[in-house]
């Protein structure tokens, strides 16, 4: 039997492989595949000023593997249905779970989100507004932003404690998006306050760049074509809160990221994401799948 | 909220819906970017490569053929055919965002070029209809 090597070991969990080997397969029964460039940036964490196209629902499933210092090793799991109401406005519901190694399976709990682009058209910065509301327990492993104090202490108490802790907050973002030469630069300033409890507000913060490996299609199918793939990378932390701001106290990350836009509305992202601090849970294993499906609303329309 | 702010605000939305629905975003395009020229204009690898992005990007909207579905424009008009390369691609980076038209601005210029040309090969003088 092979043995990867012991801090290999530790990143990868055993099951890490099984479930890579099964979305490994899942990918490989897709439909035949043809071109497509879809314009959104292959980022987990940082949102673009790219909306979704009206009508268009789209289904994504992004998850998080990964083996903190001194604590199980955890699977985290999200399900997002982003929703474009108008060209301006894009809604989006998302559904959190976790599952820790020698502990438990949890629902962690739910947000929901709308991104507005207040101004009509393309500029060298392009402004967003994000309105957030999110009611999770304590237990939640999503990474979907880093804010305030956030230490890897939290990730080694068990998900029966973790669970009694329950945050209703409010998420305020301001995203800013740039096109330049066919690289995607975004930054995230982000303000949370809880609702249900006297917690300070807190702060965090998400940079990226990314670009296709092409700027031009081709006349030909195919799937792994350069204009396919995006690559770039991410990073992103807890900015303390605003009695204590700042980078200390504070997990911070960063890594490359890569996503594969596949036909039919099917993109494929995947992203390491290594702690830079004592406070960051060593490497977070990202991997994600998205689905949309193309004027969701015509299917409630009488007249197509 | 009382029913005559609803009234109010279902028909400021309805206004500027119906803003631009002739085409008016002509006029919003910039002189500069009105007299752009298409480096990708008559190239069949161009249109070919067009029609692919067209049909993953737009033909969802606009139809398979460009053909138009329900309240969303056909592509094939006199307008388009009258309009210059420039202010076609005025329009996919900046988009109309209140009359539903998304901003494809993170598309990468030189594909939107190669849309622009597409567009250009299906509004021959032939084929172009009225909208």
């Amino acid at each position: 039997m092979l043995y990867a090597p012991a801090p290999l070991r530790v990143w990868f969990p055993h099951w890490f492989s099984v479930k890579l080997s099964l979305f490994a397969f899942a990918m490989c029964l897709l439909p035949a595949w043809t071109p497509v460039s879809a314009q959104e940036p292959p980022y987990f964490v940082t949102y673009s000023s790219v909306l979704e196209e009206p009508g268009n629902l789209e289904i994504e499933n992004q998850n998080i593997i990964a083996a903190p210092r001194n604590a199980n090793s955890f699977f985290a799991p999200t399900l997002e249905l982003e929703y474009g109401v108008t060209a301006w406005w894009t809604a989006e519901a998302y559904l959190q779970g976790q599952s820790t190694k020698n502990d438990s399976t949890v629902l962690t709990g739910y947000r929901f989100e709308s991104r507005f682009r207040p101004l009509p058209r393309e500029y060298w910065i392009n402004p967003v507004i994000y309105v957030e509301y999110e009611n999770v327990n304590g237990a939640d492993k999503s990474f979907l932003e880093v804010t305030g104090h956030s230490t890897i202490t939290t990730l080694q108490v068990a998900n029966t404690e973790l669970r009694k802790e329950i945050e209703r907050s409010i998420e305020g973002k301001l995203i800013l998006s740039s096109n330049v030469k066919g690289w995607n630069i975004s930054e995230n300033m982000i303000a949370e306050k809880a609702v249900n409890e006297s917690e300070p507000w807190e702060f965090g913060y998400a940079v990226a760049a990314s670009r296709p490996l092409a700027l031009s299609g081709r006349g030909k199918s195919c799937v792994f074509c350069p204009q396919n793939v995006s690559a770039g990378a991410e990073l992103f932390g807890g900015l303390g809160t605003r009695y204590s701001f700042g980078l200390k106290q504070t997990a911070q990350y960063a890594g490359p990221t890569i996503a594969l836009n596949a036909a039919h509305g099917v993109t494929l992202k995947f992203s390491p994401e290594f702690g830079l601090n004592n406070n960051a849970a060593g490497v977070l294993w990202r991997f994600g799948m998205s689905y949309e499906i193309q004027q969701f609303r015509d299917y409630f329309r009488r007249s197509k | 909220m009382n029913r005559k702010t609803v009234l109010f605000a279902v028909l400021v939305a309805t206004s500027i819906t119906c803003l631009g629905a002739d085409g008016s975003w002509l006029k919003r395009v910039p002189q500069a970017d009105r007299k752009r020229v298409n480096a990708y204009a008559g190239n069949p690898d161009a249109v070919a490569a067009g029609a692919n992005l067209f049909r993953e990007n737009c033909a969802k909207c606009h139809g398979e053929e460009a053909e138009g579905k329900g309240k969303r424009p056909s592509l094939k008009s006199e307008r388009i055919k009258h309009a210059t390369d420039g202010e076609i691609a005025w329009l996919l980076k900046n988009g109309n965002s209140f009359k539903g038209m998304p901003i494809w601005g993170g598309l990468p210029e030189q594909e939107r070029w190669q849309i622009v040309a597409y567009i250009r090969s299906i509004n021959t003088t032939e084929s172009a209809v009225h909208p």
